[in-house]
């Protein structure tokens, strides 16, 4: 009814758009954004609602985040750890990236699918088998005492850091390969005839072009690294456990949702601030994207 | 050296870059990528100082690689390069100091206008004030100025290739080296963009290396031309020596149109092609054709007369009975399609338009003076 009086009474809107019925594309992403909507948002606003001690609005929960002397350290333990892995799969993940635009497709799948074999990989297989790998007496150890030395990754923070790369480097590799296979590889020898050697054209000329993938590979592999529980949880020790172990902790065994829901707050925002970051600076909103999915299926 | 300075287009400038060309030497220069056949197979060539050098040919022929390996960007497998008598050879391409034009302008798309012509001079550690008075200078050169601060994606093509121009000759390169600098563009901006490069050629006065498969470009920017074939030069001229007095089958038939009738035995003082016997005057038998097993006569079309019948034809001349397949008239001229008698050789006129006119189907006399014909190898 209403929608025919509006017709009626305002044909200059009406008119442009052609004897064709708008087409509501919109509704394709209805049940999209249902799921979301209760399975996302809802939780969230709960989460956010028990944080802030509805319906007596307190920021106890807030306060004591700072104050408790652990949520701070283990946050920054958390950062440090995912800052080692960034580095990592950003060291690791430029040349593998780079020599990806220089093969032939079929070279190329081959390199693709190694990378993603850890990612298909079941994530408690994956990690007993680094377990096996830098437990003392492994492989590595053995490796290292060779030279004399004792090294024992099991346990600690680096082996967490290593193991978590494994399957976080396709997230570094895929946006670099797609910034770096768009640069026309003639600039360089335009470069190379203005008169720059091989490494000054690559630093002047090629490592700027490929900014936007290296900001978005870090930024994703940042921000996932934050939201490891299972990888820290097998393959660290309790005194050196991570953010999302101390969620789980609150909520499964401390059952302290509001604190909880406070931390996940906090990780909530710094992600999102990243991401905004990364941006504006030249990443892609896709990242936020692949956030959201792997967040949940390292969390199973 | 046929006349390229007949341009209106005045000398606006003093020459930005005032420098004698470099002297470009390739001797016996092979490219092999370990292929059925090499790239580039025995090229011999002296670019002159100062010289408007074009690589024609067909794609495949070695033009590219020739100016690749010219350029350093493609090593050698064998031969020898040298400018103005010094071996570069082995020379890497950022030691080469040449300027390099491209097809799809490679301009650098994080830097603005400045930014990429300043390049070469900031890698030469030239002094920041000299640096910006040269780039003014040379915007001015390619009619750029006041584009500075915008980045090459918001030029137009024309005008990223202006920009790279700049930027290729800004530090007063060797030589400048142009593969293909004008297949992007659409037809009216390419000529603009040539004479544009042509006056750029005249007011710098360096050596320019030019590489194109078209055979009009080539006719109209060049001093000499190259004329590649598979790897090898098969002829190198002034335009109109290729045009007018080619060697081979090959030069006469890739520039420009001709009337080509194969022969069967050597020439001598007559030729033959089928039951035609010819006067050939030795000045127009080219060299190669004279040691060559297979020979053809060529007559350009604009050579190529029509007579009605057989006895117009002026005592002297050399004539094929034909029969008229097609006309095309084009405003100033048509273009007359031939048959020659029962061969399958297509025949080419072009007459004034005022010429009698001639219907499809008719037969004629198509004749032509004897020193207008050439003889080539095949």
């Amino acid at each position: 009814m209403t929608v025919l009086a509006r017709e009626r009474t305002d044909p200059g809107r009406s008119a442009p758009a052609g004897r064709r019925a708008p087409r509501p594309h919109w509704l394709l992403l209805v049940p999209a954004l249902g799921l979301l909507g209760v399975v996302l948002l809802i939780p969230l606003a709960q989460s956010f609602l028990r944080s802030v001690g509805a319906p007596d609005l307190t920021d106890e929960h807030y306060r004591l985040l700072f104050t408790d002397g652990v949520t701070l350290t283990v946050l920054l333990r958390t950062a440090q750890t995912a800052l080692l892995v960034t580095v990592i799969a950003f060291v690791l993940g430029y040349p593998y990236a780079y020599v990806m635009t220089r093969v032939g497709p079929r070279m190329r799948a081959v390199l693709l699918v190694i990378v993603l074999v850890p990612f298909w990989t079941s994530v408690m297989a994956r990690n007993f088998a680094w377990i096996l790998i830098l437990q003392r007496g492994g492989p590595v150890d053995e490796f290292f005492q060779l030279f004399g030395l004792d090294v024992v990754l099991y346990g600690s923070v680096s082996g967490v850091a290593i193991a978590m790369s494994q399957v976080l480097l396709p997230f570094m590799v895929l946006p670099l390969f797609s910034a770096l296979s768009g640069i026309d590889r003639r600039l360089l020898l335009a470069a190379r005839g203005l008169g720059s050697s091989p490494l000054v054209a690559f630093w002047k000329i090629y490592w700027p072009l490929s900014r936007a993938g290296v900001t978005a590979g870090l930024i994703l592999v940042f921000t996932l690294s934050l939201g490891f529980y299972v990888t820290p949880a097998l393959l660290g020790t309790p005194q050196e456990s991570l953010i999302a172990q101390l969620l789980a902790q609150r909520t499964t065994q401390l059952l302290d949702f509001a604190g909880a829901g406070a931390l996940g707050m906090l990780v909530l925002v710094i992600t999102l601030v990243l991401v905004a970051w990364a941006n504006r600076i030249g990443g892609t909103v896709s990242a936020i994207g692949v956030v959201a999915t792997t967040g949940t299926k390292e969390q199973r | 050296m046929p006349a390229t300075t007949t341009s209106t287009v005045a000398p606006t400038a003093a020459p930005a870059v005032p420098r004698a060309g470099t002297q470009i030497r390739l001797t016996d220069v092979v490219k092999d990528y370990g292929l059925a056949v090499p790239a580039v197979d025995g090229v011999s060539l002296t670019i002159e100082p100062g010289e408007f050098m074009t690589l024609l040919g067909p794609s495949g022929s070695g033009k590219t690689t020739t100016l690749n390996l010219i350029a350093g960007f493609e090593t050698l497998t064998s031969g020898r390069i040298a400018f103005n008598g010094d071996d570069v050879s082995s020379l890497p391409p950022h030691k080469r100091d040449l300027g390099m034009l491209f097809q799809n302008y490679a301009l650098f798309p994080h830097m603005t206008v400045a930014q990429n012509v300043a390049y070469p001079l900031r890698e030469r550690k030239v002094p920041k004030a000299e640096i910006t008075r040269r780039v003014a200078e040379v915007l001015e050169l390619v009619q750029l100025t006041g584009r500075d601060d915008n980045v090459p994606s918001q030029l137009s093509g024309g005008q990223q290739q202006r920009v790279a121009l700049a930027r290729a000759i800004v530090f007063d390169p060797k030589a400048l080296l142009l593969d293909e600098p004008l297949g992007a563009l659409d037809r009216n901006l390419r000529g603009a963009l040539q004479a544009e490069i042509q006056r750029i050629h005249r007011e710098v006065g360096s050596t320019f290396v030019f590489v194109t498969h078209d055979q009009e470009e080539a006719m109209s920017l060049s001093d000499r031309i190259a004329l590649f074939n598979s790897g090898r030069i098969e002829q190198v001229g002034s335009p109109e020596t290729l045009y007018r007095a080619p060697e081979t089958l090959f030069t006469a038939t890739f520039l420009g149109d001709s009337n080509v009738f194969e022969l069967a035995q050597a020439p001598g003082s007559t030729v033959v092609w089928g039951d035609r016997t010819w006067a050939v005057e030795p000045r127009t038998v080219s060299d190669r054709a004279r040691a060559a097993e297979h020979a053809a006569l060529m007559v350009r079309p604009e050579d190529v007369r029509i007579a009605q019948r057989a006895d117009e034809v002026p005592a002297g001349a050399n004539a094929v009975p034909a029969r008229v397949t097609d006309v095309h008239y084009l405003g100033s001229y048509r273009n007359v399609v031939l048959s020659y008698g029962s061969s399958d050789v297509v025949g080419r006129a072009r007459l004034d338009a005022s010429e009698t006119q001639l219907a499809v189907g008719q037969d004629v006399v198509a004749w032509w003076r004897v020193e207008r014909q050439r003889v080539v190898s095949r």
